[in-house]
C-alpha cells in the first residue's frame, strides 16, 4: 500500500535485523493446533505479541483498540507480569488488526484473538489469554536455559527478564534470545502465577504512551495519512429514511480544490445496511475546500417515513403505553396477588431521553482501495466487523484488508458501529483514489446511533410491616427492531430491560415487561446502554420505595439484599449476581461519605448501587439546591471489579466515568422536531466543563474474582444517586433526565 | 498573496486559500496534526494553539490573520527536546484517558500559567476546553503540580 507507514514491516524487519524473538510463521488453525479448553489462535498467536531484543528490551503487541478505556496499557501488563520482565523494560506497541487464513466458511480465522472494544470485555476476555502468551514465552526462555546449562527446567526461576539457576548464575532474557526462538511453544496451557506473586498486576501504571500524547505525536484515526488521498465531507438527509429530490452541485464544483460531488448509494429501508443515511460526497484536495463545496451544495430532500418523528409526542407515546401489557421477560410469584393484598401501594413513571455519544474525535476513515488489496485507518471498537463490511462492498479478500488500530478519541459504544467506513468505502470506490472522510461534528450529533430511550413504569407493593411484597419494572421504549426487523424477544430489548435486575430474586412476586414505542432513529452502545437505561429508574425508585415505608434507603436496600448469596444473571455480565457483593459497594459508599452525620441546612446524601456487566458499582452523592442550581459537594464512587489489573487505570475509568455521567444526567439529550435531530454542536449538546466537575472520590473493593471490565463501571448509578441526593437535599424528586431547567420551578 | 508567518519556531508560507483556517492548514498541509479537530466553531477547545503566546482557537483563525505572527502547536510546546511543565506533570498525573483533547487542554493550560503562576480551582475553572472522559481533576492536580514545577525551575 502507497505512502502509509506500514508498522507490522516494520516490526518483522526490526525483529529480525536486530537478532529479536522471531515472529515465526504460525500455522493456519487447524485441528492438530487445538488444545482442549483453549482458543486454537492462542498457541500460534504466542510470539506475536512479545520480542525481546538482544539489548534486553521487551516489545509487547496490544491487540486491542485503545479507546481511552485503558487497554494499550492493561493487556501488555497482562503479558509483562506472566513473562516475568521488569515494566521497565517493556515497550507496548499497537497490534494492527490480524485475521489469517483458515478452513473454514469464512476463509479466515482471528490472529490475535478478540481485538473489538465493547461492553467492558476487553480484559475478561484477555485475563487468561494474555497471561498465558507471557507464560509461553516465559517458558521458552526456561528450556533455552535449561539447555544452556544442561540442567532440568525444575528449580529454574525467572525475575525481571532473568533467568536463574538453583546455585545463582543467572542468564537474561537478551543472551537467550536467539535459542528460545529456535523452541517450540508449549502446546498445552501452563500454569500462571498465583495472585501474591504478581509484579505488575495491581500495581499502579501510567498510560503506555503518555508521553506520544502530550507531545501531539499519538495517531489518532483522524490523523491516518495515506498518500494521495482526497478529503471528503458527506451532506446527508436530515431526515432518516429520507430521499435526495433533487441537487445542483454547480456552485460546489467551482471552489477551488473540490475535486468530485459523489451521491451514495440509498441505503435499503427495510434490512440492515452499512451507511445509515442518503448523502452526497464532496470531495477535494483538502479538508477545508471540501467543506466550503459542500456549503454550496443545493440539495432538496424528500423527507421519507419519519418526517413527522417528535421527542415531545414520543415521550407521551411512551408514557401511554406504559399501560399495555408489554411483553413478560420475568415474572416470579404472583404480582397480581401481590397489589391485591397490599397494604400501600407506590407507583412511578420515569424517563430517559435519547444521547448522543459524542466522541471527541468526530465518526472518520481514511481508506486506499486496491484492485485487490485495502487499508483502513480509524477509530474502530469493532475492527473484524469493519474488515467484514470493506470485504463486502468490494470483494476484496479479507487476508488482503489491512486494518489499522490507531488510538480512538472516545469510543463509548459509538465506533461499535461502521457506518463512517463504509461511506468511505463508497466514496473511495467512486473516486478511485485514496479518500479521508471527516465528519464535522454536526454530522457527528445527527448521524450517530442513538442511546435508548423511552418510559420505565414502577410499581412496588408493600405488607402491612411495611416489607416489599411485589416489584414490577414496565419499560416502554425504543428497540433495537430499526432495519434489524427480524429480531425478536430479548434480543430486541435488551438495551432497554435488565429483568435480572435488583431487586429480582430478593423479592417474591416480581414482573418485567417491554413494550416497544418506534422511533425513527437507530440505537447504540452509548456507554453502558442497559445499566444507564434502567439504573436511573430502578435505584431512583427504590429510593421512593424506601421513603414510602418510612425507611433509611440504605438500610431498605440492604435487608432487601439480605444474606449474601448468588442469584442466577441471564444478561451480560452473568451468570452470577452476588447479592453480597453488591451490598459491600452500597456499604462502602455509604460509610465513605459519613451517610447519617449531621449536614449543612440544605445538604442531601443520596445513594445507588447497581450490577454492571460483572462489576459492582455504587455511587453516594452529597448536594444542595440553591436559587435552583445543583452544587455537588461530595461525590463517592465505590466499586468492585474483581482483581483489579491496573488501579491507577480503573481510578481514571470511574474518575472519569462518574463525571461522564454528571455531564449527562444534567444537560444532555438528543431531541427531535419534524424529524429532524435539534441538536447541533457543543453549545446545545453541552457536555460538563471543568468548572462544573467536582473531584470523585474513588474507592475500590478489593476482591480476587477475575476481573470484569471497568470502562462502563463508573457512569450508571451517578444518576440515581444525584436524583436521590437532590430528594433528600430538597423533597422534589426527579424522574425525567436530564435535570435540565427542573430545579428552577 | 503568500501568508508568512513563524510555525514553531520555523518560518512557513501558504499560498493557498487565505479564508482557512489555521487548524486546517496545520493537518492537511503542515503534517502537524497534534492539533485536533472537535467542533470547527471554538466551542470544544481540541484545536488550542498559541499564537503570539497566547492560546486560541486553531478551527476559527484564518490563516490571513498570521500574518508576522508566531504560532506555536503541541508539537512545538518542548524546548531543546525537554517537556514543558505541563507536558511532564501531564505524565506524572497521568492525565489522559482517549487522549485527544489533551493538547488543546495543554495549550490551554500553557497559557494559563505563563498569567498566572500559582492558579487556584476558580482560575482553573476558566479553562472551557471539553473533554468527554472526565479527566478533569487529574487536570487540576496536573496544573498544580505544572506550577510546582515552574516554580522549581525559576529557584534553580
Amino acid at each position: 500500500m502507497s505512502g502509509a507507514s506500514t508498522r507490522r514491516q516494520f516490526l518483522r524487519v526490526a525483529t529480525s535485523s536486530l537478532g529479536g524473538l522471531m515472529v515465526s510463521g504460525w500455522l493456519p488453525n487447524v485441528g492438530a493446533n487445538q488444545t482442549a479448553g483453549e482458543a486454537p489462535w492462542l498457541r500460534n498467536a504466542v510470539q506475536l505479541f512479545v520480542r525481546v531484543e538482544a539489548d534486553e528490551r521487551v516489545f509487547i503487541g496490544a491487540r486491542g483498540p485503545e479507546i481511552g478505556q485503558g487497554v494499550r496499557t492493561s493487556l501488555p501488563m497482562l503479558i509483562a507480569e506472566e513473562l516475568d520482565v521488569s515494566w521497565d523494560q517493556v515497550t507496548v506497541e499497537q497490534l494492527p488488526y490480524g485475521v489469517v487464513a483458515a478452513d473454514s466458511e469464512a476463509g479466515v480465522d482471528t490472529k490475535y484473538g478478540a481485538q473489538n472494544a465493547g461492553g467492558s470485555t476487553t480484559i475478561p476476555q484477555s485475563w487468561l489469554e494474555m497471561r498465558q502468551v507471557g507464560a509461553r514465552v516465559r517458558d521458552l526462555f526456561v528450556r533455552a536455559a535449561a539447555q544452556t546449562w544442561d540442567v532440568s527446567i525444575d528449580g529454574l526461576k525467572t525475575k525481571s527478564g532473568v533467568v536463574i539457576h538453583p546455585d545463582g548464575r543467572s542468564l537474561s532474557y537478551g543472551k537467550l534470545v536467539t535459542l528460545a526462538n529456535s523452541l517450540p511453544v508449549a502446546e498445552h496451557p501452563l500454569a500462571l502465577k498465583s495472585e501474591d506473586a504478581f509484579q505488575i498486576i495491581g500495581r499502579d501504571t501510567a498510560v503506555a504512551d503518555a508521553r506520544d500524547i502530550v507531545t501531539g505525536r499519538a495517531e489518532y484515526g483522524i490523523d491516518g495519512a495515506i498518500e494521495g488521498r482526497l478529503v471528503a465531507v458527506v451532506e446527508r438527509c436530515p431526515y432518516l429514511d429520507g430521499e435526495i429530490e433533487s441537487y445542483d452541485d454547480s456552485a460546489t464544483l467551482a471552489v477551488a480544490g473540490v475535486r468530485h460531488v459523489v451521491v451514495l448509494p440509498i441505503p435499503s429501508k427495510t434490512e440492515f445496511s452499512e451507511h445509515l443515511a442518503v448523502g452526497i460526497a464532496v470531495v477535494a484536495d483538502d479538508t477545508w475546500a471540501a467543506m466550503q463545496g459542500r456549503k454550496a451544495l443545493k440539495v432538496k430532500w424528500q423527507p421519507g417515513p419519519w418526517a413527522t418523528d417528535d421527542t415531545d409526542k414520543f415521550r407521551d407515546t411512551a408514557h401511554a403505553a406504559l399501560k399495555l401489557d408489554g411483553e413478560v421477560a420475568r415474572a416470579d410469584g404472583d404480582i397480581v396477588a401481590a397489589r391485591a393484598g397490599a397494604d400501600q401501594v407506590v407507583e412511578a413513571e420515569y424517563f430517559q431521553p435519547f444521547l448522543a455519544h459524542s466522541t471527541m474525535e468526530p465518526m472518520n476513515a481514511t481508506i486506499a482501495l486496491e484492485k485487490d488489496s485495502a487499508l483502513l485507518i480509524a477509530s474502530l471498537q469493532s475492527p473484524a466487523a469493519a474488515s467484514r463490511l470493506i470485504s463486502k462492498l468490494t470483494g476484496i479478500n479479507r487476508l488482503n484488508i489491512d486494518v489499522r488500530l490507531p488510538r480512538s478519541g472516545g469510543g463509548f459504544g459509538r465506533r461499535g458501529q461502521n457506518d463512517f467506513v463504509a461511506e468511505a468505502v463508497h466514496i473511495a470506490k467512486a473516486v478511485h483514489k485514496p479518500v479521508k472522510l471527516i465528519w464535522t461534528r454536526e454530522d457527528d450529533l445527527r448521524n450517530d446511533w442513538y442511546r435508548p430511550s423511552g418510559a420505565h413504569g414502577m410499581t412496588a407493593t408493600l405488607d402491612s410491616r411495611k416489607q416489599l411484597t411485589g416489584w414490577t419494572h414496565k419499560v416502554a421504549a425504543t428497540d433495537r427492531r430499526f432495519r434489524i426487523p427480524y429480531l425478536a424477544g430479548r434480543d430486541s430489548w435488551f438495551t432497554c430491560l435488565d429483568a435480572d435486575a435488583f431487586p429480582a430474586g430478593c423479592v417474591s412476586n416480581y414482573l418485567a415487561t417491554f413494550t416497544a414505542v418506534p422511533f425513527g432513529r437507530p440505537l447504540g452502545w452509548w456507554r453502558g446502554p442497559l445499566p444507564t437505561f434502567v439504573a436511573f429508574a430502578n435505584q431512583g425508585f427504590m429510593d421512593e420505595v424506601a421513603h414510602a415505608a418510612g425507611a433509611d434507603p440504605v438500610e431498605f436496600r440492604l435487608r432487601l439484599l439480605g444474606e449474601a448469596r448468588e442469584l442466577k444473571y441471564k444478561g451480560h455480565g452473568g451468570p452470577i449476581f452476588d447479592t453480597g457483593r453488591l451490598a459491600t459497594v452500597l456499604q462502602r459508599a455509604a460509610k465513605n461519605i459519613g451517610y447519617g452525620r449531621a449536614l449543612p441546612v440544605g445538604h442531601g446524601i443520596g445513594v445507588a448501587a447497581h450490577f454492571v456487566f460483572g462489576a459492582y458499582s455504587a455511587h453516594a452523592m452529597e448536594v444542595s439546591v440553591d436559587n435552583g442550581k445543583l452544587k455537588i459537594h461530595r461525590c463517592v464512587c465505590v466499586a468492585d471489579v474483581g482483581t483489579p489489573v491496573n488501579p491507577l487505570g480503573l481510578d481514571a475509568q470511574l474518575s472519569g466515568g462518574t463525571i461522564d455521567g454528571i455531564s449527562t444526567v444534567l444537560n444532555l439529550e438528543v431531541t427531535v422536531k419534524d424529524g429532524k435531530i435539534q441538536q447541533s454542536n457543543f453549545p446545545d449538546y453541552r457536555l460538563l466543563p471543568m468548572a462544573d466537575a467536582p473531584d470523585v472520590e474513588v474507592d475500590v473493593v478489593q476482591t480476587d474474582y477475575a476481573p470484569a471490565g471497568a470502562g462502563e463501571m463508573g457512569t450508571p448509578t451517578v444518576a440515581p444517586a444525584l436524583v436521590n441526593a437532590i430528594f433528600a437535599a430538597t423533597g422534589k424528586r426527579i424522574r425525567r433526565l436530564p435535570i435540565g431547567d427542573q430545579l428552577k420551578t | 498573496m503568500a501568508v508568512k508567518f513563524s510555525l514553531n519556531s520555523q518560518e512557513t508560507e501558504f499560498a493557498g486559500a487565505a479564508d482557512m483556517p489555521l487548524l486546517w492548514f496545520l493537518r492537511d498541509y503542515a503534517g502537524l496534526t497534534g492539533t485536533k479537530f472537535g467542533c470547527g466553531i471554538a466551542a470544544c477547545g481540541a484545536c488550542t494553539v498559541h499564537v503570539d503566546g497566547k492560546a486560541v482557537r486553531s478551527c476559527v483563525t484564518p490563516i490571513a490573520s498570521l500574518a508576522g505572527k508566531s504560532v506555536t502547536t503541541i508539537e512545538g510546546l518542548e524546548t531543546d527536546g525537554q517537556l514543558h511543565a505541563v507536558q511532564q506533570a501531564w505524565i506524572e498525573e497521568d492525565v489522559p484517558q482517549c487522549g485527544y483533547c489533551q493538547a488543546g487542554q495543554l495549550m490551554a493550560a500553557a497559557d494559563l500559567l505563563a498569567r498566572n503562576n500559582n492558579p487556584d480551582d476558580a482560575s482553573i475553572a476558566g479553562i472551557t476546553n471539553l473533554c468527554r472522559c472526565g479527566t478533569y481533576p487529574r487536570i487540576r492536580r496536573a496544573i498544580k503540580r505544572a506550577a510546582g514545577l515552574l516554580a522549581e525551575s525559576n529557584q534553580s
